[in-house]
């Protein structure tokens, strides 16, 4: 009895000292992200900067698993909002915003001169004319090539301004003699194959059209939409075989052994090519090839981005951090631990990683526009139909007429006319 | 003393129409809240359209939407391959019966180690599905999967089943076969162990022999663990879930889908949050389950009443 009653004296001291600790002024901010250990570690080493600058405020950081966390976040944004979370940019966000869940922040926008300082992300981070979104990393896609690759197939490796596209194909035709795989994916994700289509459709048309066709504003049995297609297909009996079969990283390992000599993929594989071996010199990128010439450049680079929530406790704080996290200095900080790319046109990339700074160059000098990726720019639904009929083009490419019909009739039907 | 006696045999009356309900009481409850309350919900909600999100407020978003769900299902090129698929995995999934069966009867022998023989015979049904996924994954692998192997070593040209249209399913199929042809594989020896020896004696004295004997005196005695492998086969091939979603995602382009697996995706796939859409598609596979369900509760039935 005594000892029970010293026990709960104890633990009611404890508890009073511990409430005494936080009790010192400091105003808590929740924040609830999916990160893997490298860029965890990134943002707590911001969090501990900003704590720093503003020791009355307390930044809490809860992790999720990255899979777990696509349906976490929809049971904790009404049950247990957050002050912060992370989400991604453009049509990704919008179920949110449409049920008001996450929280206009245009004044945070507009108090520091993001709109200047963010300019390339404006409209990803812009829903009916407010922003709802801080983006703080994005990252190229291109294409990643190996260099030894070229070596036995006897192809001239590309510069570093790339190749027109008839001669990609031509090299092509040599690595097929060879018994290489002209361009590799691994679609068995689906999403791999977005990346090549969207890139031959930016090319082929430009970005207002690709922006539109996700936007289901174009029929795919227009004349353009076939034009898409038709270069589509000039480079589908390149493709590795059974890709629908395997995984992207399947598909890197064939890359990295040099079975394999392209990878149309974004940059975050670089990390994996280099895990299986490859080097900054084996390794090289370029951007994706000019289709239709004098078109205005046009690259994809999805955005990462933290949101504040409707249910936000204190929402005064979230802001000052959402402001924190949207300043150069911080982007660059977070960006080079992770080997990623900021956002804010001030900040700056590490100049030794070739990678990062040819993508850098590729996303600051894209006048045509920078899309954010088939399954961000499309509505989710429409987002599926349109990676699983690129799929299928790729495996059953006598199948496009029934493929483009389908779309259509997917368009048609999300999209009343 | 006549009146205690009154009570007496009241209580029991009353007693003996209470108990049951008052056993019964747990089950229905469980019942009721898991599996009734679930059904009548699914169906609600298949008449909504709804992307799963509650607003601030905590209130439903969704909107009444009637039939439409159906009405999409109908034109749905998506739903008609799953549909399609599930009458494959019904059809092939009854081969696990008579390979079930021939594996029983001849492991039914006493011989030293059957005891191991017939555990090992066991195992692929031990393991959990998820596992047994994974190994005909990489056994169907291209570039290095046995099978993509094999057929590469006869053919000259490997084919790699789980990137291909037209084979995905019974690629499928057959690793689902693997472990349910076990599950049919016990089911029968316990059978064969309560077939009466002196039928067979009798029937061998009449000059009964292979599948005669097989035919017109086992089976007959196996039928109880028939009935019973045919439920578990039907309902596993319904069920088929873990496979679909371990293997092929469902892909290449939606090939191998079957309606769980389809209901899966429209409602809490990455790419669908379709609740209502989802739900209809749950109702379908529901009604198709209630056609065998009621069929074997028909069944038991009759077969109680009549005994």
């Amino acid at each position: 009895m005594v000892h029970s009653a010293k026990g709960v004296l104890a633990l009611t001291a404890a508890l009073l000292l511990s409430t005494a600790a936080v009790a010192q002024d400091k105003r808590v901010v929740t924040w609830n992200a999916d990160y893997d250990p490298i860029p965890l570690a990134a943002a707590e080493a911001l969090i501990a900067d900003f704590e720093a600058a503003n020791p009355e405020i307390d930044v809490q950081l809860t992790n999720f698993d990255h899979e777990g966390y696509k349906n976490a976040i929809r049971n904790f944004l009404t049950a247990n909002p957050p002050d912060l979370a992370n989400w991604y940019a453009a049509n990704r966000m919008r179920p949110f915003v449409e049920a008001g869940l996450f929280a206009d922040i245009s004044d945070v926008w507009a108090e520091n001169g993001l709109m200047e300082s963010l300019a390339s992300s404006v409209p990803s981070s812009t829903i009916d004319g407010k922003q709802y979104a801080i983006p703080y990393t994005y990252y190229q896609w291109g294409i990643y090539f190996n260099r030894d690759a070229y070596a036995a197939a006897g192809v001239e490796v590309p510069g570093p301004e790339g190749v027109t596209w008839e001669q990609f194909l031509a090299n092509c035709e040599k690595f097929a003699a060879a018994n290489i795989d002209c361009v590799t994916t691994g679609s068995s994700a689906l999403w791999p194959v977005a990346g090549i289509f969207d890139y031959i459709s930016l090319r082929t048309n430009g970005y207002q059209f690709h922006s539109d066709l996700a936007a289901g504003k174009i029929s795919w049995t227009s004349p353009e939409a076939r034009a898409v297609f038709e270069q589509f297909g000039r480079l589908q009996p390149f493709v590795t075989d059974n890709h629908a079969a395997i995984d992207w990283q399947d598909a890197a390992a064939l890359f990295v052994q040099g079975k394999a000599a392209n990878y149309v993929m974004g940059n975050f594989a670089v990390g994996v090519f280099k895990e299986g071996g490859m080097t900054n010199d084996n390794l090289g990128f370029m951007v994706f090839p000019e289709i239709t010439p004098g078109l205005a450049r046009a690259e994809e680079a999805p955005t990462d981005t933290i949101h504040l929530t409707s249910g936000a406790q204190n929402p005064e704080d979230a802001k000052k951090f959402l402001a924190f996290m949207a300043s150069a200095e911080a982007q660059t900080k977070w960006n080079a631990a992770v080997g990623q790319l900021p956002t804010n046109k001030n900040a700056s990339v590490d100049a030794a990683d070739p990678f990062l700074t040819a993508g850098f160059e590729a996303l600051s000098t894209a006048t045509g526009g920078i899309a954010q990726f088939w399954d961000r720019d499309a509505d989710a639904e429409y987002a599926k139909a349109g990676m699983e009929g690129f799929q299928q083009f790729l495996v059953q490419p006598e199948q496009l007429e029934a493929i483009l019909a389908r779309l259509e009739q997917t368009r048609l039907r999300l999209y009343p006319q | 003393m006549a009146q205690a006696t009154q009570t007496g045999a009241a209580a029991r009356w009353s007693q003996r129409k209470i108990a049951p309900w008052l056993f019964l009481a747990p089950g229905l409850f469980m019942f009721t809240v898991y599996v009734l309350w679930p059904i009548v919900q699914s169906i609600t909600l298949s008449f909504y359209d709804w992307n799963g999100l509650y607003n601030q407020n905590g209130e439903f978003t969704g909107t009444f939407v009637g039939v439409a769900n159906y009405a999409e299902l109908m034109t749905d090129p998506a739903f008609e391959i799953s549909l399609w698929n599930n009458v494959k995995w019904l059809v092939l999934y009854m081969l696990a019966l008579p390979i079930g069966l021939f594996i029983a009867i001849f492991l039914n022998q006493t011989v030293t180690g059957i005891r191991l023989y017939k555990s090992l015979f066991f195992f692929p049904f031990v393991i959990s599905q998820v596992v047994v996924g994974l190994m005909f994954a990489w056994f169907y692998a291209p570039n290095f999967g046995l099978f993509y192997l094999l057929t590469e070593w006869i053919t000259g040209d490997g084919t790699a089943i789980l990137a291909d249209p037209d084979l995905v399913t019974y690629g499928i199929i057959i690793a689902g076969l693997w472990p349910q042809i076990a599950y049919v594989m016990i089911l029968y020896l316990t059978g064969l162990n309560n077939v009466a020896p002196d039928q067979i004696e009798a029937a061998r004295l009449d000059g009964a022999k292979g599948w005669k004997m097989l035919w017109y005196v086992v089976l007959p005695q196996l039928r109880p663990a028939t009935f019973i492998a045919v439920i578990v086969t039907v309902i596993g091939a319904l069920r088929s879930f873990d496979l679909v979603s371990i293997m092929t995602s469902g892909g290449p382009f939606g090939s191998s889908r079957v309606l769980s697996y389809y209901m899966f995706e429209m409602a809490l796939g990455e790419f669908g949050f379709r609740m209502g859409y989802g739900a209809a598609i749950a109702v379908v596979l529901f009604a198709i389950m209630m056609i065998f369900i009621s069929g074997f509760i028909w069944k038991m039935w009759r077969d109680e009443t009549e005994r």
